[in-house]
C-alpha cells in the first residue's frame, strides 16, 4: 500500500502538527541526553519544517515501502541533524519509536550521522557537509531518464552554505531546469564555532540562491502555516529548482538553547533536558 | 610514443580511446549514464555523448558535484561512468568519492584518464601519480590498470558488469599493443604473459610493455624472467605472487604511480603476509615529475626496461 501525497489545496490541520512537532523535539531531547552526544538545538531549528514536509501531506512516501520507486526524496544534507531525522522517521513508522534509544550506540542502526545502507528511510549517507545537494540533484536526474515524477528535497544548514560543492550543484541544478529540486536551508545563524555573522557571513542568503536562478522563498521557519504555503507553492515549479529560505532559531523551543550558540554540538544533561521538557509541556 | 626499442610491438591506441569506443558499444544498456567534468573530448567520453546523448551529463568543471551527482544517480539504480583527469577526480573529489560512492557502497565506476607521466608537456598539475594510493585508500573499491588497447575495451566490460565501486585509470598516450584481441580481462586475475625460473617482473598500465622488453634484456644474459600483468590491483591475485614468491628469486614491480601506496605497496603487503620474498619496485621516487616529450620523462624518471633489468640484476645478485 502507497501513501500518496495529499491532493493540492488540502490544508493540512496545523494544530495537529504543533503537537507533533512537540513531540518529535521531546525525542529529539531524550534520545541524545541518553545517548549523552549528538546536536539537539541544529535538530530543534529543523524540526518545524520536517515536520510539516512528512506529515502535512507534501512528502510522497510509504514507510512499509522505503525503496518504492516513485517516491518523493529527502535527503538529510546538514547529517548532524540526524536526530530530528530519526525522531520523523520513527513518528512516521519506518521503525519502532524504541530504537530511538540506541542512538550512537555501538550495534545500532541509528548512528551519529545518517547511514543509509542501515536504516530506512535514510535516502543517503551524510556528515561531510555540502554534499547532499549535488546527490538530491542526481535523483532528481534519474526521475527525468525514468519518467518518474517524484520531488527531491534536500536539507541544508546555512553554515553547510560556506561549502563551494553547494553552488556547484546550485548551478547546475538551473542549468539541467529540474524542477522536481527544493532545497530548504535552515538558516538558524549560528555554525560550529560561532555565529554565521561572524564566522562566515554569507548573507543574505536570499539573493544569493536567486542569482543562482532558483525560485526562492523567505519564510519563518517555525511559522507551520507558512512552512505549508511555501511547500504548496514548490509543487507547482516544473522548470526552475527551489530554494526555501527557512528562518530559523536553533534550539528552538528551548529558552535557555535558543540564547546560547555554544550549545552545538552537545548532548543536555539530565537536569538540562529536564529542564527543557518542562519549558515544552512535558513535565 | 616508441617506448620499446628492442621488441617489435605494434603500437596501439591509446587506453582512453579504446575505453571510449568500448563505452558507446556497451551504451546500449540504459542504466549507464555518464557523466563528464568539461574534459569529454579528452576522456573520450564525447563519442557516448553523440551516442545516447539523453544518457550524457556535462556538469562542467566541478568534480564535487560531479561525482556526488553521480552517487544519487546509483542510488536510482543507474550505473554513473564518471570520467575525468585522474587527478581531479581522485584528489579534487576524494571525499565525494569517500562519502557518497565508497560509504554506501554505490555503483559508480570512476575512470581517471591522464594518469601517470606520460602525459608528457602539460606538465605536473594534470599527471595523476597518486591516483591509485587513493583509491586503494577507499574501502570496497576495485582498482584496474589497463595495460593496452585491447586490455582496456576488456575492463571496461569487466568494469561495467561487477557491481559496486571501481577505478579505472587509463593513460593519455598510444601504447603498444601487448594482447590479442578477444582475450580475457577477469577482476582479481594476474595475466601470465611469459613464463620464467629465475626471477619475476610484475607491471601495470605501459609498464607491461617495458617489462616485457625487459624480459628480453634479461633474457640474453641467461636470465628467465617471469612476467606478471597486474591489471586488478584490488582484488589482487595472490596466488599468481605467492606462486612468483615460491617459483622465482625474487619480484620485481613496475608502476608509472608514486612508489609509495601503489601496486608496490599492496604486492609487498600481500606478500609480507603470505610468502615475504626479495621486492625491488620501479616507480616514481617521492617527487613530482615536470613539464617534457613522454619517452623523455619516462627515462628521466626511470621508468624504462632497462632500469627494470636492472633491478632484476640486483636483486639476483
Amino acid at each position: 500500500m502507497q501513501a500518496p501525497e495529499a491532493p493540492a489545496g488540502t490544508v493540512p490541520d496545523l494544530a495537529a502538527l504543533a503537537d507533533l512537532a512537540r513531540r518529535l523535539r521531546r525525542d529529539i531531547i531524550e534520545m541524545t541526553t541518553r545517548a549523552g552526544s549528538g546536536h539537539p538545538t541544529s535538530s530543534l531549528s529543523a524540526i518545524d519544517v520536517m515536520t510539516v514536509l512528512y506529515f502535512g501531506g507534501f512528502l510522497r512516501h510509504n514507510p512499509r515501502d522505503p525503496r518504492w520507486p516513485d517516491r518523493d526524496r529527502f535527503i538529510l544534507s546538514k547529517g548532524h541533524a540526524a536526530p530530528a531525522l530519526y525522531a520523523v522517521l520513527a513518528a512516521a513508522g519506518y521503525f519502532p519509536r524504541e530504537w530511538l534509544w540506541t542512538l550512537r550506540q555501538i550495534g545500532s542502526p541509528l548512528e551519529g550521522h545518517p547511514n543509509m545502507r542501515r536504516l530506512p528511510g535514510v535516502e543517503a549517507s551524510t556528515g561531510s557537509l555540502g554534499q547532499g545537494l549535488s546527490i538530491g540533484l542526481g535523483h532528481a536526474l534519474a526521475a527525468r531518464l525514468d519518467g518518474r515524477d517524484y520531488r527531491v528535497y534536500v536539507l541544508l544548514g546555512d553554515g553547510e552554505c560556506d561549502e563551494g560543492q553547494v553552488w556547484e550543484a546550485a548551478m547546475a541544478a538551473r542549468h539541467y531546469r529540474v524542477g522536481n529540486l527544493v532545497a530548504i536551508v535552515d538558516h538558524n545563524k549560528a555554525q560550529q564555532s560561532g555565529l554565521i555573522a561572524t564566522v562566515m557571513d554569507h548573507t543574505p542568503l536570499a539573493e544569493k540562491w536567486a542569482a543562482f536562478g532558483w525560485r526562492v522563498h523567505e519564510i519563518d521557519g517555525h511559522d507551520l502555516a507558512a512552512i505549508a504555503s511555501a511547500l504548496a507553492a514548490v509543487r507547482e515549479e516544473r522548470e526552475r529548482p527551489s530554494a526555501i529560505i527557512a528562518h530559523t532559531v536553533k534550539g528552538k523551543g528551548v529558552s535557555f538553547l535558543e540564547k546560547d550558540w555554544t550549545f552545538h554540538g552537545k548532548a543536555l544533561t539530565p537536569e538540562q533536558a529536564r529542564r527543557a521538557l518542562e519549558e515544552l509541556g512535558w513535565s | 610514443m616508441e617506448l620499446t626499442k628492442r621488441r617489435a610491438f605494434r603500437l596501439g591506441k591509446a587506453t582512453r580511446d579504446a575505453f571510449g569506443e568500448a563505452l558507446v558499444a556497451l551504451g546500449r544498456d540504459e542504466r549507464i549514464v555518464v557523466v563528464d567534468g568539461d574534459v569529454n573530448n579528452s576522456t573520450r567520453t564525447d563519442l557516448f555523448a553523440r551516442a545516447y546523448p539523453e544518457r550524457f551529463f556535462n556538469v562542467g568543471i566541478a568534480e564535487s558535484n560531479l561525482v556526488s551527482l553521480a552517487g544519487g544517480l546509483a542510488s536510482c539504480g543507474k550505473i554513473p561512468v564518471i570520467a575525468s583527469f585522474a587527478c581531479f577526480l581522485l584528489c579534487n573529489a576524494f571525499d565525494q568519492l569517500r562519502m557518497s560512492v565508497a560509504f554506501p557502497r554505490l555503483n559508480v565506476k570512476v575512470v581517471g584518464t591522464h594518469a601517470g607521466i606520460s602525459i608528457g608537456e602539460d606538465g605536473p598539475s594534470q599527471m595523476g601519480i597518486e591516483d591509485i594510493a587513493l583509491a586503494l585508500a577507499l574501502p570496497g573499491f576495485t582498482v584496474l590498470v589497463p595495460a593496452d588497447e585491447v586490455a582496456a575495451r576488456a575492463a571496461t566490460q569487466a568494469m561495467l558488469a561487477v557491481e559496486g565501486p571501481v577505478y579505472l585509470r587509463l593513460g593519455r598516450p598510444r601504447v603498444p599493443i601487448v594482447y590479442e584481441d578477444g582475450c580475457e580481462f577477469v577482476i582479481g586475475r594476474a595475466n601470465l604473459l611469459r613464463p620464467g625460473r629465475d626471477v619475476t617482473l610484475a607491471a601495470n598500465g605501459l609498464m607491461v610493455a617495458l617489462a616485457l622488453e625487459a624480459a628480453e634484456i634479461l633474457a640474453e644474459e641467461g636470465i628467465d624472467a617471469r612476467v606478471l600483468d597486474l591489471a586488478s590491483v584490488r582484488p589482487l591475485d595472490i596466488e599468481a605472487l605467492v606462486a612468483a614468491a615460491r617459483e622465482t628469486r625474487g619480484i620485481v614491480v613496475a608502476e608509472e604511480h608514486l612508489k609509495h601506496g601503489g601496486l608496490g605497496s599492496a604486492v609487498a603487503m600481500a606478500l609480507a603476509e603470505r610468502a615475504p620474498a626479495p621486492l625491488r619496485f620501479v616507480a616514481l621516487e617521492n617527487t613530482y615529475a615536470e613539464s617534457g616529450k613522454p619517452e623523455d620523462l619516462l627515462a628521466k624518471y626511470g621508468l624504462t626496461a632497462e632500469n627494470i633489468a636492472a633491478a632484476a640484476r640486483d636483486l639476483l645478485r
